[in-house]
């Protein structure tokens, strides 16, 4: 079968600086001057234009009706590789094979005037996408319920709500209906609520057999939506395969050098009258490797680094994990949890094993605390780093947990069994503990 | 409210004649899949010097309709005159000339009454000076739009000087009213109008894809653009007083570099009566068709940059 979208050797090149530059323009007196200097110093002291490949050499197929996520970190070159495909700029090398009607969503609401109506700004939206007339007005009524814009049609947008705006723009760009459709980032609009409804709106389009490339920092929406993924990194395509084996490791890629290492000794959230007791802190996952970014489920070790003058007999250490609301998920300490640790009178590293970290996808910030049996609090430092959790597969199912489920994971079994006499039940219940469990 | 109702019933026509458009080949659009499957993009390197798509304009003719039906809509939104600003501006230029160059200068403007005359001149030189300036500013104006979506950019001018044809209409009125009133009756040279006035509307579409053009990387044009025009109308006398009666060498000069001169004088002739100066036409024709095709051929050059450097 021919693919639908073919790239083969794909290049663009910015030139930056001086000359003709990616997001300068320039006045004729400079080109003007330009020349002049070039007359007069012969060309050779003139410092070529600085070049700068957005996308090097990039090949690959996209097979008809298949939902592609492309996700590489900012700068990567995926806003380039949309503009090209949707034909807003030309690629310097190679050539771009697409078969069939190309739309692209690439920001929503492009051309809505404020001065319009929501129904003329429909129709002018709509046939900016690309959308024919006959087209839009098949389609009216579902934009409009889909934007839930009913009561305001004939107002102008400028005395819209933002999100009555938003809902307004997205609802006519979910309607268009091109064989190959190209997003980007435009999913993060709206409520919620609304939110939801445009990601299943997606789904719905990528489920009628049309092919659709999606450009995402989102990795839920990325592991929701597609199939497949590209990993796009300085220009090239990283990596290429199904969806969540690319996901996981673009979030590897996320974690900077300096992630999950902190050093601790002069750190701005240390309270006051705190004794530096910690001097770094490193968290690092199943492989041993020092990173901020996990997946749902993943083992977390934390790692603290110990030092004092006065040697601590009875030492305690404290982590609490905050989630974006500043509201304490939970807290892990030496003092909950069995044992206890040997005197430190040395420097030492700490170490705390988190078997699973079952957290839904968010930002959570960690508090830190040291100390001894009579004083926890003797070094203290909340919210002293930010760990971020990405969604994964994390029940085994393919549904990905959202953050509306709660902060906390737990998996869960189900089973049918025959409905049994009430007495008999809760003698077997307490037998038989493994009825509902893990 | 009369004007809003010339408005409204222009739309009218546009909307029908867009429907008997669309209408005419069904095949496009009704079977998606069929005419996916022969659209093929394929997308490489720059081509350099191009010709004009005409096929791939007549596929986005939707898009500039309504683009042009964008402009007039919102250029008299939040208006108390609405729709009269179009009959206001040249009019009151009339006003003002017939007050300076006939009251007080004694200008000949032949046997007929110098509002009509100059009216009449005023007409195709304020559509001219509309349509080159908001063409001008169109693709910069469009940034948003052209950053974001692709369709071919010359349809961004082609509006612009279509949103400035809107106008025209409306304002054309008015002439028919003044001569009613003055009780000048047109002749059969009245049928000639349309094409006057679309060799003005060539050279108009020319200049203004031109400058459309040079402004996304000179952002000098934009305050070219307005002196450009009135230098223009300064070296277009037809506007304001009579045409030599005979040419001279310096005259004739002119004649090539300005074709307005003689378009706008075959204009005037043709809704007054009077003796048409074929001669001079051709050659304006000529030089609006050079104009056209040069403005048309640098803006395909360089429109591939625009998302870049706009």
């Amino acid at each position: 079968m021919l693919p639908a979208v073919r790239v083969e050797h794909l290049g663009k090149r910015y030139q930056v600086g001086r000359a003709r530059g990616v997001c300068t323009y320039h006045t004729l007196r400079e080109q003007l001057t330009g020349a002049l200097t070039r007359v007069l110093r012969r060309s050779r002291s003139v410092a070529p234009p600085e070049e700068f490949w957005a996308l090097k050499d990039i090949s690959f197929d996209v097979q008809p009706g298949s939902v592609v996520g492309i996700v590489g970190p900012n700068g990567a070159g995926k806003s380039t590789l949309l503009k090209i495909l949707s034909r807003i700029t030309r690629p310097t090398t190679g050539k771009v094979t697409i078969a069939g009607r190309v739309g692209s969503l690439l920001e929503v609401g492009t051309g809505f005037h404020p001065e319009l109506t929501g129904r003329e700004n429909i129709y002018l939206n709509g046939a900016i996408l690309g959308m024919t007339r006959r087209e839009i007005a098949r389609r009216f009524d579902e934009i409009v319920a889909f934007a839930e814009v009913e009561r305001f049609l004939d107002t102008p947008v400028k005395r819209y709500s933002s999100g009555m705006y938003v809902r307004l723009a997205f609802a006519v760009a979910a309607h268009m209906e091109p064989e190959v459709l190209l997003v980007d980032e435009v999913l993060a609009v709206g409520d919620a609520a609304f939110q939801k409804k445009c990601l299943r709106r997606m789904k719905d389009v990528g489920q009628q057999g049309r092919t659709v490339l999606f450009v995402s920092h989102n990795m839920a929406a990325v592991l929701g939506l597609c199939q497949r993924a590209f990993l796009i990194g300085q220009g090239g395509v990283r990596q290429e395969g199904p969806a969540a084996e690319v996901v996981e490791a673009y979030v590897r890629t996320l974690a900077s050098p300096a992630g999950g290492r902190i050093d601790l000794r002069c750190h701005p959230s240390r309270a006051a009258g705190a004794v530096p007791l910690l001097k770094e802190l490193r968290l690092r996952n199943s492989r041993g490797v020092a990173t901020d970014t996990y997946c749902c489920g993943e083992p977390l070790t934390i790692e603290l680094d110990f030092q004092s003058i006065r040697p601590l007999d009875n030492p305690h250490f404290g982590i609490g994990f905050d989630d974006n609301m500043g509201q304490r998920v939970f807290s892990v300490a030496t003092y909950l949890s069995p044992g206890e640790l040997p005197p430190l009178h040395s420097p030492r590293t700490v170490r705390c094993r988190i078997a699973e970290l079952s957290l839904a996808p968010g930002t959570y910030t960690l508090s830190l605390s040291a100390g001894s049996a009579s004083h926890y609090l003797m070094d203290n430092l909340p919210n002293a780093v930010a760990l971020e959790v990405t969604a994964t597969d994390f029940y085994g199912n393919g549904r990905l947990p959202t953050a509306d489920l709660g902060q906390v994971l737990v998996r869960s079994r189900w089973e049918v069994t025959e409905e049994a006499p009430r007495e008999d039940y809760e003698a077997r219940g307490r037998s038989s503990s493994d009825v509902v469990g893990l | 409210m009369t004007c809003l109702l010339v408005v409204n019933l222009l739309m009218t026509t546009l909307t029908n004649i867009q429907d008997a458009l669309t209408a005419e080949r069904p095949s496009a659009t009704a079977d998606p899949v069929a005419s996916g499957a022969a659209s093929t993009t394929v997308i490489t390197a720059s081509g350099g010097w191009q010709l004009i798509n005409v096929r791939e304009l007549w596929q986005f003719r939707e898009l500039i309709y309504f683009l042009v039906w964008r402009d007039v809509k919102v250029r008299y939104k939040q208006t108390v005159l609405g729709a009269a600003w179009a009959i206001l501006q040249p009019a009151m230029m009339m006003i003002v000339f017939t007050i300076f160059f006939s009251s007080l200068a004694h200008v000949p403007a032949g046997d007929l009454p110098y509002p009509v005359f100059v009216y009449a001149g005023l007409l195709p030189w304020t559509f001219f000076a509309n349509a080159v300036s908001s063409a001008g500013n169109s693709v910069v104006g469009s940034e948003r739009l052209i950053s974001k979506v692709y369709f071919p950019r010359l349809a961004v001018p082609l509006a612009a000087v279509g949103a400035a044809v809107v106008d025209f209409i409306i304002a054309f009125g008015l002439l028919l009213v003044l001569m009613l009133a003055y009780g000048i009756l047109p002749g059969p040279e009245l049928l000639l109008v349309p094409v006057f006035f679309g060799v003005i509307l060539l050279v108009a579409q020319g200049v203004g894809t031109l400058l459309a053009a040079l402004n996304v990387a000179y952002r000098d044009f934009r305050y070219v653009l307005p002196f450009l025009i009135q230098l223009w109308m300064f070296a277009t006398p037809t506007v304001y007083m009579q045409l030599p009666e005979e040419p001279t060498g310096l005259a004739q000069a002119a004649l090539a570099c300005n074709p307005l001169l003689a378009l706008i004088a075959a204009f005037r002739a043709a809704v007054l009566g009077g003796p048409i100066p074929w001669g001079a036409c051709a050659i304006a024709t000529v030089v609006a068709l050079g104009m056209l095709f040069f403005g048309c051929l640098y803006f395909r050059k360089v429109e591939d940059s625009f998302a870049d450097i706009i």
